[in-house]
């Protein structure tokens, strides 16, 4: 299985290629070049995919080198590719080759055609690294890295002020989170004196239920996937993180990057089977993450921080699947989010291309007659995002929704109180986009499009998988067999052996699962039908800025929380920092000089010569001192 | 002998380059340093990865007093060896746009100043120690207090007696190891490491050992020389300052802190572990609001040479693995981040970030390389500068995970700093200053190319250092005595 090691190199060659050749390779042959990697790895992907299946279900590891040995402890450079794994690699390679094709047509006229797939493929590198590595601190490296290529393609245009300030918002707030995964890297050091999965895991596997160590592990972890997934209160970065192409919106920003915080507590699953009050807590900051994300999203005007807000939320509810111990259906969810949300995002971009530029949905209208390919798939992926069946939302929801519902059925209320926001904003949006009448200028109504085939060609593929993508995990009350779920099981066998009790839930009835999701999507139903008439039938349009009132203007300004950290964290670091340039310098400069002075005093009375300059003593004392030794060496 | 033949040709060329004609005074310099730096090769080559001392010599001095002249190089010497041999001709071909007054001096002191490091760095004695590690402050007294900025003669007055106010301790510290070494008396390193001293005496040693290392770092609170001096001070002297003579001070604290002195520091050790972590963050925290892009990174530098030293104190094999690789990276971060400074000074005429932005629209590789080096130096893992801080904050976790996790802050705080100077400076619009900013010139390229690639070597691949010096760390390890 040495070619998996091709996986990740294919795109890191794409990047050096086009990073090296930028301004000198043909604009054609850069999207060419930049996206043959990630579709030659998409391929291998699913060819290890394949060769996995046939071989068994035990995982494949290979090793590469030795990185980092100090003492007893190695690092090794190797990968471990299991059910994870595997699936991660083919949702990566998959959406971010159509995301790739995608930004062939997208970003066709921008002067920095060449960089931008540049940093694209550094990211799948990165990425692919992350989910690939047999270790944390490999895992680590594409955590990191991931961050960079993040923090590069934000800040893409770099002329503007704004979009720089806001990748370095969101590269800072990834590395509070990775300070907390750090230190959880040392302490399973401490611990295991390893830091291979494999070997981490069998071990943790025989220790006790909420071991002190294991939930300072589990805790200190999770801090990292709070930066990195966007969680509370590391959230803010993400919404900023707009200003970043589009295309990079999709794929890092909403079907890939974010999604690493799942991917690392699934993958640390035996750790947090271990850990009953981190799930707890993962549950609750999911949960309310969901809620807040899902209620911001409800005001918001401009079409990518609508989406933005919704990432958000949709993550809450993966996290709050983890918390309950519901791996597979948060996986599940991973999946189905990576197609709608990609597809959102590049109809939202669809969209933008369209409006020269314009962003704000207030300013659109009507756009269905002139995008008809962008409109019907924008229409299939809010539907299923809305969990409205048959579509993929509906199925991944319902799973995570099912599992809480057995936890706590409090909530399992706000969760569905979540899907209901959700459905009424994703149909705000839909209706103000698409619906009524054109409200922008007679500039842009003149230059209305449908986009170029590379751009709608990736739009009616993730349209297909948004669509049917949900059947690859049927529960049995509708006929299915949870294939996904049985694709995933061996995953937990190690956790399931740690700690049997927390496995061994009951199921619910068939009708008891009827019940669940006829309420859950009813409301989503009902929400629809009220944006249908709040924005279709009345056809209101959301207050000019500044024109908001009360409870609207609160969570129309995201609550304030930006503001509240600048106050608390940027304000007062710059004091900090002032204070203590300028006056903790001048005090410990003030004893110096103190002592110096005594010094100096002490020697006037010693001078004898009378020049005055201590240097000059000083370094005729050195000179001495060397004339001195010489003077022995050479002569004795 | 391989160690005398490191030991004299810089001072040889020195001499030479000294009584040349100033105009092709900079070339015979840069040709002294590359054979230098072949010299190193053959030893980096040569070199078995064991614990012993290689490629030693050893005369007699003062051999009445058991003094000798003696110097050899085990793994630690090595690595910084090969720190120097690097560093100093890239130093070299850095001013090769400059034009300095009385070039043959300048760059004579230069070359005196590499052997007087190689000097430190290999020597086995401790009064050879002494003598070179004296002898390292004039070249570089001259080079900032000659060629420097306005304020250079108070600034340089300053470092001068703070660093000399520091060695005093460490003179009478060594008087007296050698004192209370049995029978005629030797000044061997080796030979404190049998002396077993009583706790009081070890604590006292420890603190003039502390003193003059955490002066040369410059550790908190004694460092309020470096800013000024990185600032004032010409680059390639700074460079020199903080690439690779503040190394002396980290070498010191494993070279006879922590074998001579093992009671002390266990009874002290918790003072200069916090003194450490305080400066890790003191220093992170004044960066991030500096403007003068030369004064930020002489903070940022304080900054890691703290978490470099909390990693020596911490005692165990990351920390100290961690400080030794970190001592590498560094040096070729903060070298390389001075003279992309400098290059940015030297067409602009400012280095007030304030004054400055859009550069990388008119200059690609120059941003390249100024991102890679700002890469490292955040620890970006695959760069050099994660490896170290990876190990030195470990280290220090497993000390003690609280001060662990407050010497963490740096990687939060570290990309505050640098990501706010690289976004002023080479992003946003082109201001007055930055208008007709030129990209690099071939010499500039081929200063910046080498340090890149170490960041992504070291980065890459830290073992092929790792495993050079971790016989001789674990040697030293286990020569600790209680």
């Amino acid at each position: 299985m040495s070619f998996l090691v091709l996986i990740p190199l294919l795109p890191l060659l794409g990047f050096l290629i086009n990073g090296i050749g930028f301004r000198r390779i043909p604009k054609n042959l850069v999207g060419i070049i930049g996206s043959a990697g990630p579709v030659a790895a998409f391929a291998l992907s699913v060819y290890a995919f394949i060769s996995f299946q046939a071989q068994g279900s035990a995982p494949i590891h290979v090793h590469l080198f030795d990185w980092i040995t100090v003492g007893t402890l190695n690092i090794p450079f190797a990968f471990q590719i299991d059910q994870l794994s595997l699936l991660m690699l083919l949702i990566i390679t998959g959406v971010g080759s159509l995301i790739h094709i995608y930004s062939v047509g997208y970003m066709h006229h921008d002067e920095g055609f060449g960089k931008f797939f540049a940093f694209l493929n550094l990211f799948l590198f990165f990425m692919l690294l992350l989910v690939m590595g047999s270790n944390f601190v490999i895992m680590f490296i594409g955590w990191e890295g991931v961050g960079l290529c993040s923090y590069l393609l934000i800040g893409f245009w770099n002329k503007n002020t704004n979009y720089n300030n806001a990748a370095r918002k969101a590269f800072i707030m990834n590395r509070i989170g990775d300070l907390g995964y750090l230190l959880g890297i040392f302490l399973i050091i401490q611990q295991f004196g390893a830091v291979e999965y494999a070997v981490v895991f069998e071990k943790a596997a025989t220790m006790a239920v909420d071991s002190p160590a294991i939930v300072a592990i589990t805790m200190l972890l999770f801090v990292g996937a709070m930066g990195k997934s966007a969680q509370i209160p590391l959230y803010t970065w993400l919404p900023d993180a707009m200003a970043g192409p589009t295309p990079v919106s999709a794929l890092i920003h909403a079907a890939t990057m974010v999604t690493a915080g799942i991917y690392m507590v699934i993958r640390s699953n035996v750790f947090y089977s271990l850990a009953p009050d981190t799930l707890d807590l993962i549950a609750i900051v999911g949960l309310a993450t969901a809620l807040l994300g899902a209620s911001i999203g409800l005001f918001q005007n401009d079409i990518k921080k609508v989406l933005a807000y919704s990432t958000v939320s949709q993550l809450g509810y993966m996290f709050l699947g983890l918390g309950v111990m519901a791996y597979s259906p948060s996986f599940f969810h991973v999946m189905t989010h990576a197609f709608f949300k990609a597809l959102l995002f590049l109809g939202a971009g669809s969209v933008i291309h369209a409006m020269s530029d314009e962003q704000d949905i207030r300013k659109m209208g009507g756009l269905r007659h002139k995008l008809p390919v962008t409109f019907a798939t924008f229409v299939v992926a809010t539907i299923a995002i809305s969990g409205i069946p048959p579509f993929s939302g509906f199925f991944s929801k319902d799973d995570i929704l099912a599992n809480v519902y057995q936890h706590s059925k409090i909530m399992w209320g706000l969760g569905v109180l979540g899907s209901v926001m959700t459905s009424f904003y994703m149909f705000r949006l839909l209706f103000l986009t698409f619906f009524g009448t054109f409200r922008g200028t007679k500039q842009q109504e003149h230059h209305l499009h449908e986009s170029p085939l590379s751009m709608t060609l990736p739009l009616v593929v993730l349209a297909v998988l948004s669509a049917v993508g949900g059947f690859l995990n049927v529960p049995e009350a509708l006929f299915g067999s949870m294939k996904l779920s049985g694709f995933m099981a061996p995953l937990y066998e190690l956790a399931a052996k740690a700690n049997p009790v927390a496995f061994a839930h009951q199921h619910l009835s068939h009708t008891q699962e009827y019940v669940l999701m006829g309420v859950s999507v009813g409301a989503a139903l009902l929400a629809a039908l009220g944006a249908y008439v709040v924005f279709v039938v009345k056809k209101s349009v959301p207050a000019a800025d500044g024109q908001e009132t009360g409870l609207q203007k609160l969570v129309y300004n995201k609550y304030y929380v930006d503001e509240a950290y600048d106050a608390i964290f940027v304000k007062s670091m710059r004091t900090a920092s002032d204070l203590a340039y300028s006056f903790g310098e001048f005090m410990i400069d003030l004893v110096v000089n103190g002592t110096g002075k005594v010094v100096k005093n002490a020697a006037a009375k010693l001078r004898l010569l009378q020049n005055g300059a201590t240097s000059f003593y000083v370094f005729m004392m050195v000179l001495g001192i060397t004339v001195i030794m010489l003077w022995n060496f050479w002569i004795k | 002998m391989l160690t005398l033949l490191l030991l004299i040709i810089p001072l040889l060329a020195g001499g030479l380059v000294l009584v040349t004609k100033n105009n092709s005074a900079k070339q015979i310099a840069l040709l002294a340093a590359l054979i230098e730096l072949a010299t190193a090769c053959v030893a980096f080559v040569q070199f078995k990865a064991n614990a012993s001392t290689q490629f030693g010599f050893s005369y007699a001095w003062i051999p009445s007093a058991g003094i000798t002249f003696s110097a050899g190089i085990d793994g630690i010497n090595l690595l910084l060896v090969m720190l120097t041999a690097f560093l100093v001709p890239l130093i070299i071909l850095s001013t090769f746009r400059q034009l300095y007054k009385n070039a043959s001096v300048f760059y004579a002191l230069i070359l005196f100043m590499q052997g007087a490091l190689i000097g430190v760095f290999t020597a086995t004695d401790a009064f050879l120690f002494y003598f070179f590690f004296e002898a390292a402050l004039i070249p570089v007294y001259f080079l900032a207090a000659i060629w420097g900025g306005e304020n250079r003669v108070k600034v340089t007055f300053k470092f001068f007696i703070y660093t000399i106010f520091g060695s005093l301790f460490m003179l009478v510290a060594l008087v007296y190891l050698y004192s209370q070494t049995p029978g005629t008396h030797t000044a061997q390193i080796t030979a404190f490491y049998q002396l077993g001293l009583g706790s009081y005496t070890q604590g006292l040693i420890f603190w003039a050992f502390f003193i003059a290392f955490a002066i040369k770092m410059p550790l908190f609170p004694f460092h309020t020389w470096q800013p000024d001096t990185y600032t004032e001070s010409p680059t390639p002297a700074t460079m020199l300052l903080s690439g690779i003579m503040l190394k002396m001070g980290v070498y010191g604290l494993i070279r006879f802190i922590l074998p001579i002195v093992p009671i002390g520091l266990q009874t002290w050790g918790n003072a200069a572990i916090v003194l450490s972590v305080i400066g890790i963050i003191y220093g992170s925290i004044i960066a991030v609001q500096q403007r003068d892009m030369k004064r930020l990174v002489a903070y940022s530098s304080f900054a890691h040479v703290g978490l470099m030293a909390a990693g020596v104190f911490s005692k165990n094999i990351n920390g100290l693995q961690g400080a030794l690789i970190q001592m590498l990276a560094h040096g070729i971060n903060v070298v390389g981040l001075f003279f992309v400074i400098e290059i940015i000074f030297s067409r602009t005429k400012t280095r007030n970030i304030e004054q400055l932005g859009g550069i990388t629209q008119r200059a690609p590789y120059l941003t390249v390389y100024f991102m890679i080096l700002m890469l490292g130096s955040v620890a970006l893992p695959l760069t050099n500068g994660f490896v170290g801080e990876f190990l030195l904050l470990s280290g220090v976790y497993d000390y003690n995970k609280w001060l662990g996790a407050v010497a963490g802050i740096t990687i939060i705080l570290g990309a505050v700093y640098m990501l706010r100077m690289f976004q002023r400076a080479m992003f946003g619009s082109k201001s007055s200053f930055t208008e007709h900013i030129s990209d690099l010139s071939f010499s500039e390229k081929m200063v910046l190319f080498p340090l890149a690639f170490m960041v992504f070597w070291i980065g890459l691949y830290p073992n092929s250092f790792l495993a050079l010096t971790q016989p001789a760390v674990l040697n030293l390890l286990n020569s600790i005595h209680y």
